[in-house]
């Protein structure tokens, strides 16, 4: 990692910082003001040195088709560690992100199959779901000052079992469904490779998403409420009222996750997407977003997704056991975490 | 400053800009106001000394709203206000520097600057996408610095947390004054501090003083409080035990008054 550091960008235009440091400046020290200073860098990476192992590893990794396989078996979780990002941003975490996506996914299904309502109402009454289940989770949150952690970790069993009892624990087959429902499992070739409809929507969120979060004075109070709670009251920003908007944001992003879900599995599935919470966290730590919120970006989420479905693919095509790729994610998530306590550390 | 103007309590001429008669406050049996009124005058540094439990940090709470007293009247410029919230404060001119700051460490000096009233760009970016207007913030808060002569701090895109003390200070007091159109309110903004910085940010109260602002400053420190307050308002037992200057007290005697062991 630190000979791909010295090529990276140097913080120019920031002299008097440098200057801040430079009786305590070791190579080691000036890697991890960079590393604190691009949150998003240390995810590219890792990302990158995965892709040329693989790469080396297999004729058969680099082909547009593997890659374009790849970036399909991320999008939904990638869409989900959007929602996700937004609530860990602000120190806080879903674990009912997977439940609330798959019972979005099953109102749709539902109610366009076994109601024949029209495709685009059944979406909208997935996104109804979606909102619905962030306002309770952000109700609780900021109204009974429960911590996030609890609230959805019991809203994660709701809704697991509000899913079974409404869908009877049948799965919905795509087949049966109005085209629109799983338009987003469909592809388009674009030059050599076919792109999934599905993966271009989760980009287009992506850059919506980093687009709030970075350029508007919502995506800044985020962060502030996320980097000290307090701090951000008495600046006079609605510390409630900006958590109660992120819980609904994602839960409108875990609507568009269950389309996604839809289209990509080809039906509704009540008993699919239970590792989904717990992945989409995954992608948002190994993406260098911090737990403690207040620090990270969006696009780091993406990458995590992507190193993820990155070790899954290349140590399956390697011929690896299933269990290594589990046993990889591990490792990684925890190197994820040790780095970010490292960067950390730059405050002093 | 003339002799008058110190003690403005003789002449009834002066309107005082924030007023404060009776203010009762309790949590639970505990009483932390008991009937305390104060008065800043315009153009003054009037500091706020008194033991721990005194009831400084609860008076200076009911003044900028971030507790509601139980009893007594407020006044912002002759004017009768109720504040149930810091941002009702603020809405009124007042702005304050909390001892813990209330900086954002991982924002830049700019968007800590702009925290809460943040500025969107001109035309359709700004009005239909609500797109903040990054360049303009940072130039003024490099304005703002250089009026309020902040030289430490020249890059206003450094995050708050790679700042020393003193420099979040005049972060924090630098937004303070930005914004403060009436009166600007420190509390212990020299506790943290070393000697030379210490220093920076009472030239700093001196400078908004100077600049027209008034300046109410809680402090544990004898030789600050005495070097810039023109008036000094002894808290003790939740009650206002006095009011000195320190043309007419000495610092042993301000102690004297704190502890219980004078009168004024």
């Amino acid at each position: 990692m630190a000979q791909q550091q010295t090529a990276g960008p140097p913080a120019t235009g920031h002299a008097d910082l440098a200057g801040e440091f430079l009786d305590r400046q070791t190579p080691l020290s000036r890697i991890r003001n960079i590393l604190h200073r691009y949150p998003a860098l240390s995810p590219a990476i890792v990302l990158l040195v995965a892709v040329v192992v693989f790469g080396l590893l297999n004729d058969r990794f680099l082909r547009f088709e593997n890659l374009s396989l790849i970036t399909q078996q991320v999008s939904v979780v990638g869409t989900l560690a959007i929602a996700q990002t937004l609530i860990i941003l602000t120190a806080g975490i879903d674990l009912s992100v997977g439940a609330v996506m798959i019972l979005s996914s099953m109102v749709v299904a539902q109610l366009a199959v076994g109601s024949g309502i029209p495709g685009p109402l059944a979406l909208l009454a997935g996104l109804v779901v979606g909102l619905g289940a962030g306002a309770l989770n952000g109700f609780l949150v900021t109204r009974f000052k429960l911590p996030p952690f609890i609230v959805t970790l019991g809203t994660l069993n709701i809704f697991i079992a509000v899913t079974l009892l409404y869908s009877g624990g049948s799965t919905v087959r795509g087949s049966s469904m109005p085209g629109l429902l799983t338009w987003t499992g469909s592809t388009f070739p674009l030059g050599p490779v076919r792109i999934s409809t599905g993966v271009i929507m989760m980009l287009l969120l992506y850059g919506a998403v980093a687009f709030i979060l970075g350029k508007t004075a919502w995506g800044r109070h985020v962060y502030a409420v996320g980097d000290d709670k307090e701090a951000a009251r008495l600046a006079g920003i609605p510390v409630n009222r900006v958590l109660m908007s992120v819980y609904l944001a994602a839960g409108a992003v875990l609507a568009m996750g269950a389309w996604l879900q839809i289209g990509r599995t080809n039906a509704a599935s009540p008993n699919a997407g239970v590792d989904l919470n717990l992945d989409s966290i995954t992608a948002v730590v190994i993406g260098g977003t911090s737990l403690f919120g207040g620090r990270g970006s969006v696009w780091g989420s993406l990458l995590g997704a992507l190193i993820v479905g990155v070790f899954r693919n290349g140590l399956s095509l390697a011929g690896l056991d299933v269990l290594y790729q589990t046993l990889a994610v591990g490792v990684l998530i925890i190197l994820a975490v040790s780095i970010d306590q490292w960067i950390r550390k730059v405050k002093s | 400053m003339t002799a008058t103007e110190m003690q403005p309590s003789g002449t009834a001429v002066r309107q005082p800009i924030l007023q404060a008669r009776n203010l009762v406050k309790t949590f639970g049996r505990v009483v932390g106001l008991d009937g305390v009124s104060l008065d800043l005058y315009p153009g003054e540094v009037l500091a706020v000394i008194g033991d721990n439990g005194a009831g400084k940090s609860t008076l200076i709470k009911c003044l900028t709203g971030a507790e509601v007293p139980d009893s007594g009247e407020l006044k912002v410029s002759g004017q009768a206000v109720h504040f149930k919230r810091p941002q009702d404060a603020r809405a009124h001119g007042i702005e304050t520097v909390y001892q813990n700051l209330a900086v954002s460490p991982a924002l830049d000096v700019a968007s800590n600057l702009f925290l809460g009233r943040e500025e969107r760009l001109a035309g359709p970016l700004g009005k239909l996408f609500r797109v903040l207007d990054t360049k303009g913030m940072r130039r003024k808060a490099k304005e703002e610095l250089t009026r309020l002569g902040i030289s430490t701090l020249q890059d206003v895109t450094v995050p708050v947390e790679n700042l020393s003390g003193g420099q979040r200070q005049a972060v924090a007091v630098a937004r303070a004054a930005a914004f403060g159109s009436k009166v600007v309110v420190l509390d212990e903004p020299t506790a943290a501090l070393g000697v030379r910085e210490s220093n920076q940010v009472l030239q700093l109260v001196r400078d908004l003083r100077d600049r027209g602002l008034p300046v109410i400053l809680i402090s544990h420190n004898m030789p600050h409080v005495f070097d810039v307050a023109d008036r000094i308002h002894v808290q003790r037992l939740g009650k206002c035990a006095a009011t000195i200057t320190p043309q007419s007290h000495s610092m042993t005697d301000a102690v004297a008054i704190m502890t219980g062991a004078a009168t004024a």
